[in-house]
């Protein structure tokens, strides 16, 4: 499995954080809530690992 | 009753559409569809065959359990009929008496697990015209706002309804036929015209007893676990715990197994049940959301496998009940093809195949069976060989994979207690020693 990385890889940082927002302008709480869910999903799809979709769960939990 | 065909709706649309595609080579369907008291008829009429031919069977209707006395080498059960009340002593007791279990209560044993306060409405209708034999499962439909509904075929030209209600309402009042009707007709659309046969509302729970065996009470079926619907384990689940218990509970009885062996049936149905629970708790954490995040996340899903294929894996309205594979089970051997096909492992109920001629499970569940690919069925005593000398493509990819031949040791419940590319006539006796619990 590729380990989970928490080293800079975005390739264009503010303009893809930029893309986050703009994707959110406009949208209600719960439309938001929702682009996330469908987001998510289709990153975990992308990663597809269960592993490292804990690893990355286990990075973003509260601390 | 057979469907292929289901489909999921959400909203007012249709999101996709799948084919059940089942497997080749099997006797049997991936999915029947038939009615408790089909069943139970059935399970009568064969109770009565077995009478008439001899069998030592007592079926008493009307008879109640009111005490029962667990002694170390028997049990004694107090019965109460409308003729008045008797006492029977048994050396071994199965109870098999529901949810509710009455030996259960009476030996105080506890039950414990999650209880679901959604309720749900079923109606069986009959339909004056054709309708598909599809499974069609809605969520939060516009007939059903926030709640799901799901229809299927059954038997004899019934169609289910099941409609999720939520969790205050007022029963009486959603049984009126009027109302049922409405809600049927908007669900079905104005044109199709149908009968409603039967009404009920159901809530479920997921429980189960910490043990199975208790001395010489053994409990199976809902007695020892409960489930919700989803995925039909309610009944799969008991009958899987009486092809466990039967030949395990006749071998000791016989003085051929030590009574230990009954351990391993608490063993591998309590693993089962938890399997059943599990399934059946996630299938309704999707079907009725518990936190407003879970609902976020599950419409997320529904609304993504409109047009991403990647999403329809994680819907989940119900997961079909499959046997469980018994790994870790004590009766196993270690396992002597590991290169094998992982399904047909030490543990894991036997996958059917086309044998000459018929099917393999019609040659499996008479005792311990000594199965031979591609080989000659060493002689074993104890055991009945099964030579299949030419294997054809779907015993191979079942039971062989790569290897060239192969020895199976099968339980009388079809499930593989051990398999080895070869083996000597001592190393399969204990094996089959170890299978009925008395080598460690």
């Amino acid at each position: 499995m590729t380990r989970l990385s928490l080293s800079p890889g975005i390739d264009a940082p503010d303009e893809l954080y930029a893309d986050l927002l703009a994707a959110h302008e406009g949208l209600s709480e719960a439309e938001s809530a929702a682009l996330n869910a469908r987001l998510i999903l289709i990153l975990a799809n992308q990663i597809g690992s269960r592993e490292l979709f804990r690893a990355a769960l286990d990075a973003a939990r509260p601390r | 009753m057979q469907w292929n065909l289901g489909k999921v709706f959400f909203g007012d649309r249709k999101v996709y559409e799948f084919n059940l595609l089942a497997e080749t080579g099997h006797r049997r369907p991936a999915f029947i569809n038939l009615q408790q008291y089909h069943l139970e008829h059935d399970m009568v009429a064969r109770l009565r065959a077995l009478q008439a031919a001899g069998a030592s069977i007592d079926l008493r209707g009307a008879h109640r359990v009111a005490g029962v006395e667990a002694a170390g080498d028997h049990v004694a059960l107090d019965i109460d009929t409308p003729e008045g009340p008797y006492r029977i002593e048994a050396e071994w007791l199965v109870a098999c008496d529901g949810a509710g279990s009455p030996v259960r209560e009476a030996l105080g044993l506890g039950f414990a697990g999650r209880v679901f306060e959604d309720n749900f409405l079923i109606a069986d209708v009959t339909m004056q015209a054709e309708f598909p034999t599809e499974r069609w499962f809605w969520f939060d439909p516009p007939f059903n706002p926030g709640q799901s509904a799901l229809l299927h075929k059954q038997p004899d030209g019934v169609w289910r309804i099941d409609l999720q209600l939520g969790r205050d309402i007022d029963r009486e009042r959603e049984k009126e036929p009027g109302r049922v009707r409405a809600r049927v007709r908007q669900m079905l659309g104005p044109d199709v015209a149908f009968e409603l046969e039967w009404v009920s509302i159901y809530t479920f729970q997921c429980r189960r007893m910490e043990r199975f065996r208790h001395g010489r009470v053994l409990f199976a079926g809902d007695a020892a676990h409960q489930v919700s619907p989803f995925g039909a384990r309610g009944a799969n689940s008991g009958i899987q715990d009486t092809d466990n218990l039967a030949w395990k509970l006749a071998a000791v009885i016989a003085g051929e197994a030590p009574e230990a062996l009954l351990d391993s049936y608490h063993a591998e149905r309590l693993q089962a049940a938890d399997e059943n629970i599990l399934a059946s708790t996630r299938s309704t954490d999707f079907i009725t959301p518990k936190s407003a995040m879970s609902r976020t996340f599950r419409d997320a899903v529904l609304d993504l496998s409109e047009r991403c294929e990647f999403a329809r894996p994680l819907v989940n309205s119900g997961r079909l009940s499959v046997p469980t594979i018994h790994d870790g089970s004590a009766l196993n051997t270690p396992d002597g093809l590991p290169e094998g096909p992982a399904r047909s492992r030490p543990g894991a109920p036997c996958p059917d195949a086309p044998l000459e001629p018929g099917f393999l499970l019609d040659r499996l569940g008479h005792g311990f069976v000594l199965m031979a690919l591609g080989m000659p069925a060493p002689e074993v005593p104890g055991t009945a060989p099964l030579a299949v000398p030419a294997p054809g493509d779907e015993m191979r990819a079942r039971y062989l994979g790569d290897a060239p031949r192969a020895l199976y040791l099968i339980r009388p419940d079809q499930h593989v207690a051990a398999r080895w590319a070869d083996a000597a006539p001592a190393t399969i006796a204990t094996a089959l020693s170890r299978a009925l619990g008395a080598t460690p």
